[in-house]
C-alpha cells in the first residue's frame, strides 16, 4: 500500500464521484423544489443507458446518443410529472409511492424492449486510451467523466445563480408557499426541475454505461447510492451534491479496497449518522 | 361499537375460511398462502408505524433480515432451532430485531415526514450492505440455504403443518397488534399521527411513544423474518434489499394503511400477482405496477376503503350533501 495505491484509488474515487454528481444533483434539485423522494431516479439512469444503446445501434454515433438519450428521458420525466405527480398535489407519501410504481413499470418495459442481457456502451476509440502521468496510467475516459461533471456543474451553477429562472428555483427551494405568494409559478418550476433531474440522471446513465455497463437491476443499485450523495450533501443544494458525490465516490472506492467485507456499511452508516444529527444534510437549508 | 364488532366478525370468519380451505387446495396454494401470511406480519408491523403513528419507513426489511439471518445462521452453523429450541429462535429473532430497532430508533425517531423516509432507507441499506458483503457470516450474494425445517414435536417439513404454524403466528400477531392499537398507548399514537404538537402540549412524551412503536414494529418484523427463513428455505440479501422494504410499504398502502388486516390483503394480492400470474403471463409486472399506480391515484385509502367508498357513493345518489363532501375527496 504505497503512494501509488492512494493516488490511483483517489483518482478512481473522484471519477466515480463525477458520475454520482450527475445523478445526485438532479435528485437533490427535485427534492429541494418538490419535497418528494423520487424513487424512479435510478430508472432514469438506466433508461438513459438503454436509449443511448438504441441510438448507437441505429446511427452508430456515440456523440449523438448522449443528447438524444438525455432529452428522451427528460420527456419521460416531464410527462410523469405533469400527468401523474402534479394531480396528487402536495402529498409526499403518495408521490413517493407513485414513483416506485413507475420504477416497476419502467423495469418491465426495459426488460421487454432491451431484453435482460447486459450491455456495454463503447465510447469512441479516442477516449479509450490512457495517458501516463509519472508512473500512473490514467484512463482518458475517467478524465472525460470528470470533465463532463465539472462542465455540467458549472452550467447548473450559472443557471441557478445568474438567471431569473434560477432565482425562482432557489426561492421555491427556500419557501415554496412564499414563492407562490410573490407570483412565482411553482408548478412550472417543478415541471422544469423534474425534467432537468431526469435529463441529468439519463446523462449519467449514458456516460456511466461505458464503465458500469447497462443491465437490469442497475436502477435499484444506483438509487440508494444517489440518495447517499443527496443526503450527505444536503437536499436542494448543488454545491452540497458536488461534495456529497465526492465523499461517496471516495468512500465507496476506499471502502471496497480497504474493507471489502463491510464496504457498503462504511458508505451508508455515515449517511444515517449525518441524517440523525442534521436531517437536512451537511449543506442543506432548513 | 357494533360496527366494529361486525368488522371483527368478518375478519375472524374470513380467516377461519382461509384456514379451512387452503390446506385442501393444491400444494402451490398452500405454499403461496404460507408466504403471504409470513410476509403479512412484516407488512402489519410497518402499518403500526405508517398507519397508526404516521411514520413511513423505507427500511422495514432490515428487521425481517435480522430475524431471517439469525434463524439461518443459528440453524446451519450451530444446529440451533431445529428441534424444540425453535421457540427460543423465535424469541431471539424478535429480541434481536427489537434490539436493532432500539438502536436505529435513536437515530431515526427525531426525523419526520420525508426525512424519516430517507433515514430509514439509509439504515436499511446499512443492514443490506452487511448482508451482501460480509461473506464469511452471511454467505454474501448466494445467501444461506436452510436444509431442514424444525421438528417441534410435529414435523414442520410437511407444508400443510407448517402453514398452520405460520397461520397461528399470524393470527396471534394480528391479535396482539390489534390490542396494541386499541389500547390507550395506540390511541396516543394515532393522536401523534394526527397532530404531534397538540399531543406534546397535552403532556405526552411523543418521542417515547414513537420510539416504543418503532421497537414493537421491529420485533414483529423479526418474527416475520424467522418464519420467512423457514418458508422460503433460503435467506439472501434479496430479503433485505431496498425493494423488499418498498414492497412492504406498497403492500401496506395497497391494502389500506391504518387497518392492520389491509396489510395481509395487500401482501396476498402482490404475492398472488408475483408468484401465480408470473407463471401465466410474462407481462405480470405491468399488472403489478399498474395496480400500484391506480390505487395510489384513485384509492388513497387502499383496498380496505372500497366498502366505505361504495357506501359513500350510494349515499351520494340519494343525498346531495354527501355528494358535495365526496367531490373534494376524490381529487
Amino acid at each position: 500500500m504505497d503512494a501509488r495505491f492512494w493516488l490511483i484509488q483517489t483518482f478512481n474515487g473522484v471519477s466515480y464521484g463525477a458520475l454520482l454528481f450527475l445523478v445526485g444533483s438532479g435528485l437533490s434539485l427535485i427534492f429541494g423544489v418538490m419535497r418528494i423522494v423520487n424513487l424512479s431516479h435510478g430508472s432514469y439512469f438506466l433508461l438513459g443507458g438503454y436509449v443511448a444503446l438504441s441510438v448507437i445501434w441505429t446511427t452508430g454515433s456515440w456523440l449523438l446518443a448522449i443528447p438524444a438519450a438525455s432529452l428522451a428521458v427528460a420527456c419521460v420525466g416531464l410527462v410523469m410529472e405533469r400527468v401523474f405527480l402534479r394531480p396528487l398535489g402536495f402529498d409526499p407519501l403518495r408521490q413517493v409511492l407513485l414513483t416506485v410504481g413507475f420504477a416497476f413499470l419502467f423495469q418491465q418495459a426495459a426488460l421487454d424492449i432491451w431484453t435482460g442481457n447486459p450491455f456495454d456502451i463503447r465510447p469512441p476509440a479516442a477516449l479509450t486510451r490512457s495517458i501516463v502521468v509519472g508512473s500512473l496510467h490514467l484512463p482518458l475516459y475517467r478524465i472525460f467523466m470528470i470533465g463532463v461533471a465539472v462542465a455540467i456543474g458549472f452550467v447548473l451553477w450559472l443557471i441557478m445563480e445568474k438567471t431569473r429562472m434560477g432565482a425562482m428555483v432557489r426561492a421555491t427551494v427556500d419557501d415554496a408557499q412564499m414563492a407562490r405568494g410573490v407570483g412565482i409559478d411553482t408548478s412550472r418550476i417543478s415541471m422544469f426541475i423534474f425534467a432537468l433531474g431526469a435529463f441529468l440522471a439519463a446523462l449519467g446513465g449514458v456516460i456511466g454505461g461505458a464503465f458500469l455497463g447497462v443491465y437490469p437491476g442497475l436502477d435499484f443499485e444506483m438509487l440508494p447510492i444517489a440518495f447517499a450523495v443527496v443526503i450527505i450533501g444536503g437536499m436542494g443544494s448543488l454545491g452540497g451534491a458536488a461534495i456529497g458525490a465526492l465523499i461517496v465516490g471516495l468512500a465507496d472506492n476506499f471502502g471496497k479496497a480497504l474493507f471489502p467485507e463491510v464496504s457498503y456499511f462504511t458508505l451508508y452508516a455515515p449517511m444515517a449518522l449525518i441524517l440523525a444529527v442534521k436531517p437536512t444534510g451537511l449543506f442543506g437549508r432548513e | 361499537m357494533s360496527r366494529d364488532r361486525i368488522k371483527i366478525l368478518i375478519v375472524v370468519a374470513v380467516l377461519a375460511a382461509v384456514a379451512l380451505i387452503v390446506p385442501n387446495a393444491s400444494s402451490f396454494v398452500v405454499l403461496l398462502a404460507t408466504r403471504a401470511f409470513a410476509f403479512s406480519i412484516l407488512v402489519m408491523s410497518l402499518d403500526l408505524l405508517l398507519g397508526f403513528t404516521g411514520l413511513a419507513s423505507l427500511g422495514q426489511a432490515a428487521y425481517l433480515g435480522i430475524g431471517a439471518y439469525l434463524t439461518a445462521i443459528l440453524a446451519t452453523r450451530y444446529q440451533i432451532g431445529l428441534g424444540n429450541d425453535f421457540w427460543l429462535v423465535v424469541l431471539a429473532g424478535m429480541l434481536g430485531a427489537a434490539g436493532l430497532a432500539a438502536v436505529f430508533g435513536l437515530l431515526a425517531i427525531r426525523a419526520t415526514g420525508v426525512y424519516f423516509l430517507m433515514i430509514t432507507l439509509a439504515l436499511g441499506q446499512c443492514v443490506w450492505g452487511l448482508a451482501y458483503r460480509w461473506n464469511s457470516l452471511t454467505g454474501g450474494d448466494n445467501g444461506i440455504n436452510l436444509q431442514h425445517r424444525p421438528k417441534i414435536g410435529i414435523d414442520l417439513a410437511n407444508n400443510v403443518t407448517f402453514f398452520y404454524v405460520v397461520f397461528g403466528f399470524f393470527a396471534i400477531s394480528l391479535l396482539v397488534m390489534y390490542t396494541i392499537v386499541r389500547s390507550p398507548f395506540g390511541r396516543s399514537l394515532v393522536g401523534i399521527r394526527e397532530r404531534e404538537l397538540r399531543m406534546k402540549i397535552l403532556g405526552y412524551n411523543t418521542w417515547l411513544h414513537k420510539y416504543l412503536a418503532f421497537i414493537i414494529a421491529g420485533a414483529f418484523g423479526g418474527l416475520s423474518g424467522v418464519l420467512w427463513a423457514h418458508t422460503a428455505g433460503i435467506v439472501s440479501p434479496e430479503n433485505v434489499v431496498l425493494t423488499t422494504s418498498v414492497d412492504a410499504l406498497l403492500m401496506a398502502v395497497l391494502g389500506g394503511a391504518g387497518t392492520l388486516v389491509g396489510g395481509a390483503i395487500g401482501a396476498s394480492v402482490v404475492l398472488f400477482i408475483r408468484e401465480y400470474l408470473s407463471t401465466l403471463v410474462h407481462w405480470w409486472q405491468y399488472v403489478l405496477g399498474g395496480v400500484y399506480v391506480l390505487v395510489i391515484l384513485y384509492l388513497p385509502g387502499g383496498l380496505m376503503s372500497i366498502p366505505e367508498r361504495i357506501r359513500y357513493w350510494r349515499g351520494a345518489q340519494t343525498n346531495p350533501a354527501v355528494a358535495k363532501k365526496l367531490a373534494p375527496a376524490s381529487q
